[in-house]
């Protein structure tokens, strides 16, 4: 109902998340500053939905630079994400207007293990000092390695990830950062395409629901007549 | 202690030595480990992949009858299509079944995995409780629940009643981060430790065979 909504053109409200506003900001700062664009689509395999999340994010980062004509640097971990980035990053180029800008280099792999990768990257911002490093996917130990590297080279940081582990860590090193579903809401937000403002939206109603449900569970709880209702969440 | 654990002492020590001197700066040191340390994973996993993926779960299974799974080789395969300009459109075809696939796994075991027994959970702290501590902890929970699902709600401001119950939900979210903080923390120092141990006990453990 809500994508039929957003493809007729009807006007559907998405609040601002500020780590979305400011990744703008932070390319505009590269340009100015002539320094490159970090940004890691997190270190799991494409098998993972917060990577998924990352690779669409990076098409609208990539577009950015593109338009600024901003170097960026894309070190991935897996050649299926490797793959995917390229393709995505490709796209983007092509579609700021600047595909002699492209170059397959942008998105290259690293280590496939996770602190070989890390200490790469690291090496990478001590020696390189991108002006802004956007990390947007699934991070586990390394992310504070990575943040606080980023920190230290005075890069502005902006992160996303749906680990609830990892995201005290960004939340100490990184200027912003996207938490849990903000990451999955951010593709939509910045694509405004019809399907996944739709999907949104129903995700929201949906939360909405939930709530309305589990209020209702307690009351029936409180009422001592809930078992046939509680029934109804148990797995089979 | 044979010459040869000394020497695997050693490198273990000099590799460790030389990551940790980045804390200092960038420097030849690290640099060489660095590579090393990325040359040497890339190497191992392509051998590790080719045995336990090639080979054991698509080249002897097929071989042993299980024909239908030339199925994903092929799609495997086509990967392999990037480095024919003219057919590498055809990469996208493993590439949006990878994808494709996730997604739908995800909604259902998000569902399943996670929406459900929290919801359950929420409300079965209720059927458990007894006196007041308990029933003040099941609201807590269900408050905390609550308030944290409104501030992931993106089709309103945060404003009035919503802003309230958003930012109550922040405190809910921001303390469980503190939690995790602190217990992470708890883990690095003690891998720290375990590195720390390595080098005072065995690494200078072996100047006495030495020198």
């Amino acid at each position: 109902m809500f994508t039929k909504w957003a493809k007729e053109g009807k006007p559907l409200f998405l609040r601002k998340i500020p780590g979305l506003e400011a990744i703008e900001e932070a390319v505009g700062r590269a340009t100015e500053m002539g320094r490159p664009v970090l940004f890691i689509p997190g270190i799991a395999e494409l098998d993972e939905i917060d990577t998924i999340a990352g690779i669409s994010i990076l098409g609208r980062v990539a577009q950015i630079t593109a338009q600024y004509e901003t170097p960026l640097y894309v070190p991935v971990r897996y050649p299926l994400v490797l793959a995917a980035g390229q393709e995505v990053v490709e796209q983007a180029y092509i579609k700021a207007g600047k595909p002699e800008l492209y170059d397959e280099d942008i998105v290259r792999y690293v280590a496939g293990e996770q602190f070989s990768f890390t200490a790469t990257v690291n090496g990478y911002m001590m020696r390189v000092r991108p002006a802004t490093n956007i990390y947007m996917g699934a991070f586990f130990a390394e992310s504070l390695l990575l943040a606080e590297t980023g920190n230290a080279a005075g890069s502005i940081q902006i992160a996303g990830t749906a680990r609830p582990e990892q995201l005290p860590f960004f939340i100490a090193a990184c200027d912003y950062t996207l938490m849990g579903e903000e990451l999955y809401a951010a593709s939509a937000y910045l694509s405004h395409e019809p399907i996944m403002m739709g999907g949104l939206k129903g995700q929201d109603f949906m939360k909405i629901l939930i709530i309305i449900l589990i209020i209702i569970g307690i009351v029936l709880v409180l009422f001592d007549s809930a078992e046939t209702y509680l029934s109804w969440f148990e797995e089979n | 202690m044979s010459g040869i654990e000394i020497l695997q002492i050693w490198i273990i020590a000099f590799f460790t030595l030389a990551l940790f001197s980045f804390l200092y700066k960038d420097n030849p040191f690290y640099r060489l480990a660095e590579n090393i340390f990325a040359g040497l994973t890339t190497g191992y996993q392509v051998s590790l992949i080719w045995d336990t993926v090639i080979i054991q779960k698509l080249w002897d299974p097929m071989m042993g009858g299980q024909w239908w799974l030339f199925l994903p080789g092929l799609l495997g395969l086509m990967m392999f299509s990037r480095f024919f300009p003219k057919i590498s459109w055809m990469s996208r075809v493993p590439l949006a079944v990878v994808m494709g696939i996730t997604a739908g796994i995800f909604l259902t075991t998000q569902l399943h995995g996670f929406v459900l027994p929290q919801m359950q959970a929420t409300m079965n702290t209720f059927v458990t409780a007894k006196g007041f501590a308990d029933y003040f902890l099941a609201s807590l929970i269900a408050v905390g629940v609550i308030s944290t699902m409104i501030y992931f709600y993106f089709s309103h401001e945060h404003v009035g009643v919503l802003g309230v119950t958003a930012k109550l939900g922040i405190w809910f979210i921001m303390i469980s981060f503190g939690a995790h903080f602190g217990y992470t923390v708890m883990g690095r120092v003690s891998l720290l430790i375990g590195r720390t141990q390595f080098l005072i006990e065995d690494w200078i453990g072996t100047f006495s065979y030495i020198f």
